[in-house]
């Protein structure tokens, strides 16, 4: 349904509402493109270009997603820088950040460069993440001046927490001098205690081991007192609890250098999504109650949490028929990221700009990259949306080469029509 | 099918008291056909049942097994260790080999918790849950209160202490929805780290004292200390559950009173039991084993026995 068009030669995008999420305002008229770059915005002449119109739509910044899981190199199977950038583009992603939990870890200069000359590739803008810690074991850390030199935007090794709070104090203080942020997988792996999903009433009834939220809370409350100790700059994955979001709560109040992500799924959906055992629904950290996704989203209102990020996590679909034990965490995002946030936040009264804002604004905050949104002479990188289209996620919908994802059958409010990366459009074209 | 409200067997959460009951009076009929000499009854004439046992079981299996030959079904046994489910083979793989087979009816004991219900999707064939990791046992329950039932004639306010640990218990999940849902009173005691998060909102209370809900209970369902289940570290000693939480012959004799002993088996004498209460007159347990089969027999019955006419037959 979604295809591919180059836009090379003059393109113009009229009609629709130009929203640029950094400067929080409206643009009149139009954007011209030239072979993939922004040649001028605004009340301009378009007469010798071919046009696109975009009446009724919002035409806005790409989105960044400082979170996701590419799986190269070592799970091809799962996804490829290819097909991981064909469900970014159907879900109005230009530029991810890519998770270094791959075989082998991204854990050197050689791998992040890898990555960013097969990235050359593909439409997308791919930012891969190095790790904290030397094949991702939790105790030496990686090279993480050579990284950044070849392209590491971050440092984690998600998927998996720091457990040593010495080896986390190291990784805080050295990347200091890099300029990157510690994003620490926040997880107390003993009091997990091998849950399979949150720790309550229900996982009680449905006999399955229970993992607590405060596996999560008492590893960030950790990481913060360490960051505030040695002044280090902390990036908070997921966050899926209220508990973790009073505690970021108090520690932003303190001035310490800590931000926040949410993920869509954490937002949108609740432990009940696992009442049939669906797998697709298991997920690290686990969907948790009602009141701590009402908490979550009061989170991102008050300015506690700044970003949406999908955690796209793809998994074959062998993977995910195993039984609830042995099938792993995880769920593709990128695809449903915007549609499932707009539709759960504007009926929570939130506007589509707001969640705009979290798909743009907040993720460059966290990296802290200063983006001119349209700037002229820069590739294209923008999103067209329909926040009036109602649709239903099937499998069609998904682009990723994984199907792991509960929100198949889910409506939606909200659509994205097309994202342009450079001279390259994938979306409802022509 | 047409006798439950339901196609499959998998919890007894949110099977309504009428399923309940009507599974206690067959299996009562039943146990009139376990006492004759010819114990064997032609309802499943023709049907295939298989065993499909993921997980190690004596006494299920068998009981199972003696309820489907007595029906006259066609019985096939199938276990592999959890082990070989590790191997490669999915268990779609596993399963959808079996269902190419046609079987009617799959008894599955599985380790992991939802998978009789994630089979229904895979199988058209009947499903009857053997116990599904420490999510349910329905079969185990319908026969404890079948047992029940039998020995005081309701079970409407009859006041049921489950001793133990609750946490990795699939028997104790099964009983609470079940007594819970013939307003049987439940009591859940045991040390406060095995009694599970949010228990009480399925409608039980809890008491840590074994003797208070020894002078509350009428029956007291004893469950095996099951330490391969645990993680190390869960009960200190043995010494110590047994003065805190055993049902030992001293404990019983300071209460001096009428009160009915059951177990699910295996049992682990001098530890939750004393040998002397688990063969003493007050305890049920081979009452237990017997009705069972009984249970069993309704159980499969009502799933795959003939319809209206079927009932006639049977009587």
């Amino acid at each position: 349904m979604r295809k591919n068009k180059n836009l090379l030669g003059k393109w113009a995008f009229v009609n629709g509402t130009i929203y640029d999420p950094f400067k929080k305002i409206n643009i009149d008229g139009s954007i011209l493109i030239e072979d993939g770059i922004i040649a001028a915005v605004g009340d301009i002449d378009i007469s010798d270009a071919q046009q696109i119109d975009c009446s009724g739509q919002i035409i806005t910044s790409g989105f960044i997603d400082i979170h996701a899981h590419f799986r190269v190199p070592g799970r091809e199977d799962k996804e490829t820088l290819e097909t991981g950038a064909m469900s970014a583009m159907a879900g109005g992603f230009t530029r991810v950040c890519v998770m270094p939990n791959t075989d082998p870890p991204l854990d050197t200069p050689e791998a992040i460069r890898f990555i960013k000359d097969k990235a050359e590739s593909v439409p997308i803008q791919i930012y891969p993440i190095g790790a904290i810690t030397i094949a991702q074991e939790g105790m030496e850390i990686a090279e993480y001046g050579e990284m950044v030199k070849e392209g590491a935007v971050a440092l984690s090794d998600d998927g998996l927490p720091v457990e040593n709070g010495q080896v986390l104090r190291l990784a805080l203080e050295y990347s200091s001098m890099y300029g990157v942020p510690v994003i620490n997988h926040a997880e107390d792996i003993p009091l997990r205690n091998g849950g399979l999903m949150n720790e309550s009433a229900l996982s009680t009834r449905l006999g399955l081991d229970g993992n607590p939220d405060i596996s999560e809370s008492v590893m960030i409350f950790r990481d913060l007192e360490i960051a505030e100790f040695v002044s280090g700059r902390i990036h908070i994955p997921h966050v899926s609890t209220k508990k973790s979001v009073d505690i970021i709560r108090q520690y932003k109040e303190k001035g310490v250098n800590v931000t926040a992500e949410v993920t869509p799924h954490h937002i949108g959906l609740t432990e009940n999504n696992l009442i049939n055992f669906d797998t697709n629904a298991k997920v690290a950290p686990p969907l948790r109650t009602d009141s701590d996704r009402k908490a979550l989203i009061q989170g991102l209102k008050d300015g506690t949490i700044t970003c949406i990020a999908t955690d796209h996590a793809p998994h074959t679909i062998e993977d995910k028929e195993k039984d609830m034990k042995h099938a792993p965490c995880g769920m593709i995002g990128l695809e449903s990221a915007f549609a499932l946030s707009n539709t759960i936040l504007q009926a929570d009264g939130f506007s589509l700009e707001d969640v705009i804002g979290w798909l743009t604004d907040g993720p460059a905050s966290v990296l802290e990259w200063d983006i001119n949104a349209f700037e002229v002479g820069a590739p294209a990188e923008i999103t067209i949306i329909d926040d009036s289209s109602t649709w239903k996620m099937s499998t069609e919908h998904i682009y990723s080469k994984s199907k792991n994802s509960p929100m198949i059958g889910m409506e939606f409010k909200g659509e994205i029509i097309m994202t342009i990366c450079g001279d390259v459009a994938f979306g409802k074209v022509d | 099918m047409g006798a439950l409200s339901t196609k499959h067997f998998i919890k007894l959460e949110g099977v309504p008291k009428e399923d309940i009951q009507h599974l206690i009076d067959t299996g009562l009929m039943f146990r009139e056909v376990l006492d004759r000499p010819i114990k064997k009854v032609p309802s499943l004439t023709g049907k295939n049942v298989v065993n499909l046992f993921f997980e190690n079981s004596t006494r299920t299996r068998m009981s199972f097994e003696l309820a489907e030959k007595r029906l006259s079904a066609d019985v096939t046994n199938f276990s592999a260790s959890s082990s070989s489910l590790n191997k490669g083979e999915s268990f779609k793989d596993t399963i959808q080999n079996i269902h190419a087979m046609k079987m009617d009816c799959v008894v599955m004991r599985h380790p992991v918790p939802g998978s009789c219900y994630q089979l229904t999707h895979y199988v058209d064939a009947i499903v009857i849950n053997a116990g599904d990791g420490k999510h349910e046992h329905p079969t185990q329950a319908m026969l404890d209160m079948m047992s029940l039932y039998e020995k005081f004639g309701y079970l409407k306010g009859l006041k049921v202490a489950i001793i133990g640990d609750i946490s990795h218990s699939r028997v104790a999940l099964s009983n609470i929805h079940g007594l819970v849902t013939m307003g049987a009173e439940v009591t859940l005691c045991g040390p406060p780290h095995l009694i599970p998060i949010g228990v009480k909102e399925l409608g039980v209370s809890v008491n840590h004292d074994v003797d208070e809900v020894i002078e509350w209970a009428d029956a007291l369902n004893i469950l095996r200390i099951q330490r391969e289940r645990m993680g190390v570290g869960l009960i200190p000693s043995v010494r110590e559950y047994r003065d805190f939480f055993g049902i030992s012959q001293e404990r019983l004799n300071r209460h001096k009173k009428d009160i009915v002993i059951m177990h699910p088996g295996p049992i682990n004498r001098g530890v939750e039991i004393d040998s002397s209460v688990a063969d003493g007159d007050q305890a049920i347990i081979l009452d237990q084993v017997l009705n069972g089969v009984a249970v069993r027999m309704s159980i499969l019955y009502s799933l795959l026995g003939p319809e209206e006419e079927g009932d006639n037959e049977k009587k």
